[in-house]
């Protein structure tokens, strides 16, 4: 007995209280426990929006449906809109960046470790305002109730006239807190990337997944920035009685629309381009081959990050713009088709020739390619403006926008969680329970999603709580509410796998994959610190010249 | 699974009690036009369907046939492929084939902006100022003295006498968006703004539309008609509308109760006192189909029900329940049911 009291206090390193471990995560500035925190906290926003989403399928799964009351279901569409896009997919992407960009430059960590916690304490606090709204919103003593309109909050809708209470206030200050969190996090962004790449790491040697980090950076800065703007105004207009919004004191609704899209459009490319960041990391190491046309590929990066500032007004082709400012747009709108086009083509080019490994971060890739084609084509549908008349804010759109949002950019993301999994954890995922994850969220997706369109080409509007029998719409929503339940059993599974693998899953090693870029060179999990000395690299895939002394790449470069 | 789906099945459709529209709506497909505007979107849409179909089977097929060829079979070496970096050609042709695609694009797209925006106004064009409100609209035909709501009529325009209507198109207090697929694309109603639309329909008949604009609590039910009639019935119409509302004895005691509650607050009947202009103008409301912004059938059940608790027909509609007694509401009733 006595032996075993010896080892309990003196071999084993004395487990930490729980307390400890919690402060020590609270308190923490390393990138990777900070990419780590937005992971979780996304994925934990991920359920919440998911369960928002599901009562809103359950809703329309027959049409003079009474499963909730009309004010819950507007509830339930803009808590789901806000928190997917602010509180899932950004942060999410926030926190792959956070802990891969240090990795791949080289870097010990982001150029300013404390503005990168504050950052997402913001963005944390931002998500815990906005649903204090069920608490504290406008309603019975203690009984408040969430934001109702809409995640745009089109004016007049958001003044006090049409919005007694407080459940717009929630809205407004929570966006208002988090996009400064954003804001930090893009000014750390640039300068982490410009300022703390490890020698030899020219910008043109840079892996993909820092360029498009540093141009959605950029993007951030200029689209939040005007966004946080107009939520200041509305919180002028709400506190203290100005009239920027309020139309019935000779306010603009027009304005509203402006700042918001000026930040909603790039925000989609802000959203897309760390998604477009994985795949040109994912597919290369898959394919065996490096990325095809790598200049090609920045460059088109960076005139998405451009073109993408000019494009917002799409969002407004039936508010009656005059002819000139309707073709504008739809021109800049399908300009925008064309950089995206290219990076279509040379990922196809990656995969030419290669010999293509379908591991699940893979499965997950090609998945995302199929689907963000067909996204990209209802866009330039979209872009038409007169059709654009016909298939705005009807199902066709959400259809569209979800097909971008689920179908690319949460592909990629769930491409990136098995692809960096055994990194972050430093297991191997199953791989069974992933494959079995991606054919249950396709099928869900493709249910869900593509029967989406056809409502639309039906004259049905969205955001509305019920709809009339005998338009042709049954059908096609009792269909799209189907595959909801498909893609439930696959965040299940996904949640299963992740829980069962960070405990019993094999160990990765340093470099499971064979991969290329620095952040494989380091063992699984990365030590505090990152590098015991920094690399010095030749090429943009250093771990390649390594592993082949005899044909190393920047005798191509 | 089944039972399981039955059940959610039975927990998520509680159906609503009261008696819905009956009456057989068309499906407002965008792709049965029946008006200049919509037939112009809809062949531009065809065109951008097949170009984008064409783009969809080039790239859908080189990635079918990536992922079947170039999938990894064991092979005896196990060596890396041959590490290709680019190829500038390539890059060029796959820049320059999306640039002429969109500039055709743009084109088609620019001439059909053009030729449904910038349209002019024949001289015989029907006007109709629409004024959107939460959660119904108001039609006004100014040149005719009528005012009316929810179901807009306009005369047929056929190729031998081509008779559009131009709406204005105005609000009353949020954003709402209208919307009939069959006849044109839809256009913002906007406070502060002064927008308009054109419909030329080629058919008689009866088309759907609804609010396309998140405007608050019931824009779920702010639905919309369009009753395309032949010159003949279009001037009957117009004709009866403009008369003043038409009372008999009979109905005296309903329209006292009617005239001295606060229903007069926020409706009109022409010819009496009732003058109010928050809500639906009453004046020939017995000549409509539907009631509650055509979230019911305009028949006597529903009539009372809506007078009675309008929330059961349209939860959030900004009407009150009146609080009448049992006869005070029958009598009210076939008051405004007499109004022709």
């Amino acid at each position: 007995m006595s032996s075993e009291s010896i080892a309990l206090t003196g071999v084993h390193e004395p487990s930490r209280p729980l307390g400890n471990v919690l402060h020590s995560w609270i308190t923490t500035v390393d990138h990777k426990r900070i990419g780590i925190l937005y992971i979780l906290y996304a994925l934990l926003m991920l359920v919440i929006g998911g369960i928002e989403a599901t009562i809103i399928r359950i809703q329309l799964i027959v049409p003079h449906n009474n499963f909730v009351s009309p004010e819950f279901f507007n509830q339930m569409f803009t808590m789901h809109g806000t928190t997917m896009i602010f509180f899932v997919v950004m942060p999410m992407l926030f926190g792959f960046g956070n802990y891969l960009v240090p990795l791949m430059i080289g870097a010990r960590d982001m150029a300013f470790p404390r503005l990168n916690a504050f950052s997402f304490w913001l963005t944390a606090f931002g998500g815990l305002l906005l649903y204090f709204s069920f608490i504290g919103g406008n309603g019975l003593y203690g009984t408040g109730a969430a934001p109702d309109v809409g995640w745009w909050a089109y004016s007049p809708l958001t003044s006090k006239a049409f919005s007694p209470g407080h459940n717009t206030e929630f809205w407004t200050l929570s966006l208002l807190v988090s996009g400064f969190g954003s804001i930090g996090t893009a000014v750390n962004f640039i300068a982490t990337i410009l300022c703390l790449r490890c020698p030899g790491m020219t910008l043109g040697k840079m892996p993909l997944l820092p360029w498009l980090n540093l141009v959605t950076a950029g993007m951030v800065l200029f689209a939040i920035s005007p966004l946080t703007a107009a939520q200041i105004l509305l919180c002028l207009d709400r506190f203290l009685g100005a009239h920027f919004f309020d139309t019935q004191a000779g306010g603009s609704a027009v304005l509203w629309m402006h700042f918001f899209w000026i930040f909603g459009h790039p925000e989609v490319y802000i959203l897309v381009l760390p998604a477009f960041a994985f795949i040109s990391e994912i597919v290369p190491v898959f394919s065996r081959k490096p990325i095809f046309g790598y200049p090609i590929m920045v460059a088109a990066s960076v005139g998405i990050g451009f073109v993408s500032f000019s494009v917002w007004a799409h969002h407004m082709f039936t508010i009656g713009m005059n002819s000139y400012a309707n073709g504008f747009f739809a021109l800049t709108s399908m300009v925008v088709g064309i950089p995206t086009g290219i990076k279509i083509f040379n990922w196809l080019g990656t995969m030419w020739g290669g010999k293509l490994l379908f591991k699940t971060p893979m499965l997950f890739c090609i998945g995302f390619l199929f689907q963000f084609l067909m996204a990209g084509l209802t866009g330039i549908m979209l872009a038409a403006a007169p059709f654009n008349w016909q298939l705005n804010n009807s199902y066709f759109v959400v259809a569209h926008f979800h097909y971008v949002i689920v179908g690319g950019i949460l592909f990629a993301i769930f491409g990136a969680f098995y692809y960096w999994f055994p990194k972050m954890s430093g297991r191997l995922y199953n791989e069974t329970l992933g494959k079995l994850h991606f054919w249950l969220l396709i099928i869900g997706f493709h249910l869900t999603f593509d029967f989406m369109h056809i409502p639309g080409i039906l004259g049905m509007p969205r955001r509305i709580y019920t709809y009339e029998p005998g338009r042709g719409w049954e059908i096609w929503n009792l269909i799209v509410t189907i595959g909801v339940f498909f893609q439930i059993a696959a965040i299940i599974v996904f949640a299963a796998n992740l829980v069962y693998s960070i405990f019993k899953g094999k160990l990765a090693g340093n470099d499971p994959w064979d991969a290329w870029t620095l952040e494989w060179s380091v063992p699984s999990p990365p030590p505090e610190y990152n590098f015991a000395t920094i690399p010095v690299v030749n090429s943009r895939r250093p771990l390649w010249d390594i592993k082949h002394p005899e044909d190393p790449d920047w005798q191509y470069e | 699974m089944r039972t399981l789906l039955a059940s959610l099945l039975s927990l998520a459709c509680a159906r609503s009690s009261f008696a819905l529209v009956q009456a057989a709506s068309p499906v407002p497909n965008i792709f049965k036009s029946e008006s200049t505007p919509a037939d112009s979107i809809h062949r531009l849409s065809v065109f951008v369907l097949i170009i984008t179909g064409l783009i969809f089977l080039v790239v859908f097929s080189l990635l079918a046939y990536a992922v079947v060829k170039f999938r990894n079979r064991p092979s005896p070496d196990n060596l890396e492929p041959p590490q290709v970096y680019g190829s500038n050609q390539i890059e060029l042709a796959w820049t320059v084939i999306p640039v002429l695609i969109v500039l055709v694009l743009f084109f088609a797209t620019a001439r059909v902006i053009q030729s449904v925006q910038d349209a002019v106004p024949p001289a015989n064009a029907v006007r109709v100022t629409a004024i959107g409100h939460q959660f119904w609209w108001e039609f006004r035909y100014p040149a005719l003295g009528i005012v009316t709501a929810n179901e807009l009529h306009v005369p047929v325009s056929d190729r031998d006498r081509p008779t559009p209507t131009y709406v204005t198109l105005l609000s009353a207090d949020t954003d709402h968006s209208f919307w009939v697929p069959q006849l044109a694309g839809k256009t913002d109603l906007i406070p502060n703004r002064i927008n308009s639309i054109w419909i030329d329909p080629h058919s008689t008949g009866m088309y759907v539309g609804q609010c396309a604009q998140y405007c608050g609590v019931q824009h779920a039910k702010m639905l919309l008609r369009v009753y395309v009639d032949s010159p003949d019935q279009f001037r009957a119409w117009v004709d009866a509308q403009k008369r003043p509302a038409q009372t008999s004895e009979a109905v005296a005691a309903g329209r006292r109760i009617f005239e001295s509650t606060a229903c007069v607050n926020c409706h009109a009947v022409t010819g009496t006192i009732a003058n109010g202009r928050f809500g639906p103008d009453l004046t020939h409301l017995a000549s409509r189909d539907t009631i509650a912004s055509g979230a019911a059938a305009n028949n006597h059940e529903n009539l009372k029900l809506w007078i009675r608790d309008p929330d059961a027909i349209k939860p959030g509609s900004l009407m009150p329940a009146m609080n009448l007694t049992d006869r005070d509401l029958e009598s009210v009733t076939a008051y405004l049911e007499s109004l022709k």
